[in-house]
């Protein structure tokens, strides 16, 4: 996984609420069985259907930070839908709230989600949609948004925040306990089922 | 100190717990379906990593199967290419698998209940957000992304940072008519999509209690509509006869001993959770969704909202677009709305006791005229079993398509798609943009409804017969 620390660059404007999951990569793009080139499902269907959608227009192109509205990732635990983003191009999403599958999804796999007041994210709208040339810095490490006019702290716990700046591996960490693993696997209730 | 039913099944597995750092839980079952696990096995495979709990890891193919000509080669070459992938794997790593023809196969959520592989007091997870189904008896179930699938397949445990508790209270009686699916849709309607998020819910009260095992799971099931990761539902004798007898069930001194754990689980009556719902079902009508996310649903007997009507700009907002991609007006009766296809089946409303309560309505009855149903079972058991009652020839007798087990028109992954503009009245779960077909248009519904719908062409109650 590739580390976060700080990164800054354009934004889009997402004015939706409750996108979820089937919007952000329609379900006919999940039967790959590879990791990579999700980017041609994100938000498929908005981009095939709406001209206007905000990623078919131009002085949004190259943008790396996705805001959003409220309860954004609702829906299913795909996590095509992170890699959709990523693939894209995207480096963070800002909302109000997350779906709490997209929002794991998301800091397991690098994809940094950022929860600010939903008055923040109508302040990050209009400076962007004013000028589509606006940067916009999330630094993890000091835990903070910035861009011009907005300085402001965001909540992530340590641990999340240690593992994403190390760009660490989840099971790598969980294998250095594989004896307290086994040790628990000998204290299991007798009558629970195994499949085979 | 008192404990919810949560936080002890929690507490029961906690592998690892240090200052700093999220709990480290072990995973009692492992579900496992095509469409998110080529890519955890393929990182098992380049990390030259075993699967560490094979016996604990159970696959079968749903989500993109196509329901006619099974026993054929699926036509579409990429989910041809997924199943193949899903088999190689299963036999490369030593995984359970239930293929396409299996009598076992089925939607994940319905055969792990269907084999007594679900009990209470277990940790479940699923590459579907669906697993919150198995919580109506007791366990801790949740679904997971592709990461955590690789991990759980790894190291047959998760890293965890503890859910909030919400207590979701139905009091009362529900009148004739109105089921769980009305319960949980009623639910999220009153809490938003996102009322759940952080909680694992406890549905609790006399309504609840009087439902039978696989109503429960229709609750449970639809917790992640409300935001929530994970549903309960507190085991009592329902669970206990359910569970009893079937192929993975404890038995003799064991299952004396586990029923006797399993009472021990329930939420102490003094514990506290963090949020509290309260439902009367007396008041409770048959619900339906009119917009295109699930906590947009009214009664039946009410009409297509306004976006005015809502104080929210965001809600106000999604209101105006959901009714201009469903096509609707505002102030519509739903009575009056004209559907195309309806679709009984998915993990949601694809049990037995669906189909015969479908079926009830539709015996003796024809299909409208120009509307299209497609019955699809949850498992090929429950369609084997549907096929015995003679519920089978009640849904052909009147011009439905009685169909092979799998996820089916609930997300289009086969070929069962709504065309563009096409309307559904379907007892799955989502009514997400697309997501039955590209422009298709989704109501949410119960299995009654659903069949009182097909027989009038217009949303109906059965009342309206």
């Amino acid at each position: 996984m590739e580390k976060f620390t700080v990164h800054t660059g354009r934004a889009v404007p997402l004015r939706y609420s409750n996108v979820d999951t089937d919007q952000i990569i329609p379900a006919v793009y999940l039967k790959r069985v590879s990791r990579s080139g999700f980017e041609d499902g994100l938000f498929a269907a908005w981009r095939a259907n709406d001209p206007d959608f905000v990623l078919n227009r131009p002085e949004y192109a190259g943008g790396t930070v996705l805001i959003a509205g409220p309860d954004f990732g609702t829906g299913s635990s795909r996590e095509h839908a992170v890699w959709a983003l990523q693939d894209y191009g995207f480096k963070a999403v800002l909302a109000s709230r997350f779906a709490d599958i997209f929002r794991g999804n998301s800091l397991k796999g690098g994809l940094l989600t950022v929860i600010l007041p939903q008055e923040v994210i109508e302040r990050l709208w209009a400076a962007v949609e004013a000028d589509p040339a606006t940067e916009v810095t999330v630094d993890l490490v000091a835990r903070e948004v910035r861009a011009p006019g907005v300085t402001e702290p965001f909540e992530l716990d340590d641990y999340t925040r240690w593992r994403l700046m190390e760009g660490l591996d989840d099971i790598g960490l969980t294998l250095r306990h594989t004896d307290e693993i086994a040790a628990f696997e000998e204290r299991r209730k007798p009558w629970l089922p195994v499949t085979q | 100190m008192a404990r919810t039913m949560a936080e002890k099944v929690w507490e029961e597995h906690v592998v690892r717990r240090a200052e700093g750092e999220p709990d480290l839980l072990y995973i009692d079952l492992h579900l496992v379906h095509e469409v998110t696990s080529p890519q955890a096995f393929e990182g098992l495979r380049l990390a030259g990593r075993p699967v560490r709990r094979p016996d604990l890891t159970i696959a079968t193919e749903d989500h993109n199967v196509p329901t006619e000509n099974i026993l054929l080669p699926i036509a579409d070459p990429v989910s041809r290419t997924q199943i193949e992938t899903l088999r190689k794997n299963a036999s490369d790593f030593g995984v359970r698998l239930h293929p396409m023809g299996d009598i076992d196969q089925g939607i994940v959520h319905v055969v792990g209940p269907q084999l007594g592989l679900t009990q209470p007091g277990m940790t479940i997870v699923c590459g579907d957000s669906h697993t919150s189904t198995h919580g109506a008896f007791g366990a801790l179930a949740f679904g997971i992304g592709t990461s955590q699938v690789e991990h759980v397949l790894a190291t047959q445990t998760l890293p965890m940072t503890p859910f909030k508790t919400m207590a979701v209270t139905v009091n009362g009686t529900l009148k004739p008519g109105v089921t769980s699916k009305d319960i949980i849709l009623a639910v999220i309607a009153k809490i938003g999509t996102g009322g759940g998020q952080g909680y694992v819910i406890e549905y609790r009260g006399e309504a609840i209690r009087s439902l039978s095992m696989e109503a429960r799971m229709t609750v449970c099931n639809m917790s992640i509509e409300a935001g929530a990761r994970a549903g309960m539902i507190a085991p009592d004798e329902t669970t206990f006869d359910y569970i009893k007898g079937r192929p993975h069930a404890p038995t003799g001194a064991d299952w004396d001993a586990a029923v006797a754990h399993w009472k021990s689980l329930r939420s102490d009556p003094d514990a506290v959770f963090d949020a509290e719902v309260v439902l009367d079902a007396d008041e409770l009508s048959p619900f339906v969704t009119w917009g295109t996310n699930p906590g947009q649903g009214v009664p039946l007997d009410a009409a297509v909202p306004a976006p005015e009507d809502f104080a929210d700009p965001n809600e106000r907002a999604a209101a105006e677009k959901a009714l201009a991609y469903m096509g609707l007006e505002a102030g519509t009766p739903m009575r009056d709305v004209r559907i195309d296809t309806v679709f009984l089946g998915s993990c949601t409303n694809g049990r037995i006791e669906d189909l015969r309560a479908a079926a009830e309505i539709i015996k003796g009855r024809k299909v409208a005229e120009g509307v299209r149903m497609l019955v699809v079972p949850g498992s090929m058991r429950v369609k084997e079993q549907a096929a015995q009652e003679g519920l089978a020839e009640v849904f052909t007798a009147a011009g439905a398509e009685w169909r092979e087990a799998g996820c089916s028109m609930c997300l289009g992954m086969n070929p069962d798609q709504l065309k563009p503009g096409e309307r559904s009245a379907s007892t799955s779960n989502r009514n997400f943009e697309g997501r039955q077909g590209k422009g298709g248009r989704t109501h949410l519904v119960s299995p009654l409804v659903a069949a009182a719908t097909a027989v009038r062409g217009t949303l109906s109650s059965p009342a309206d017969l």
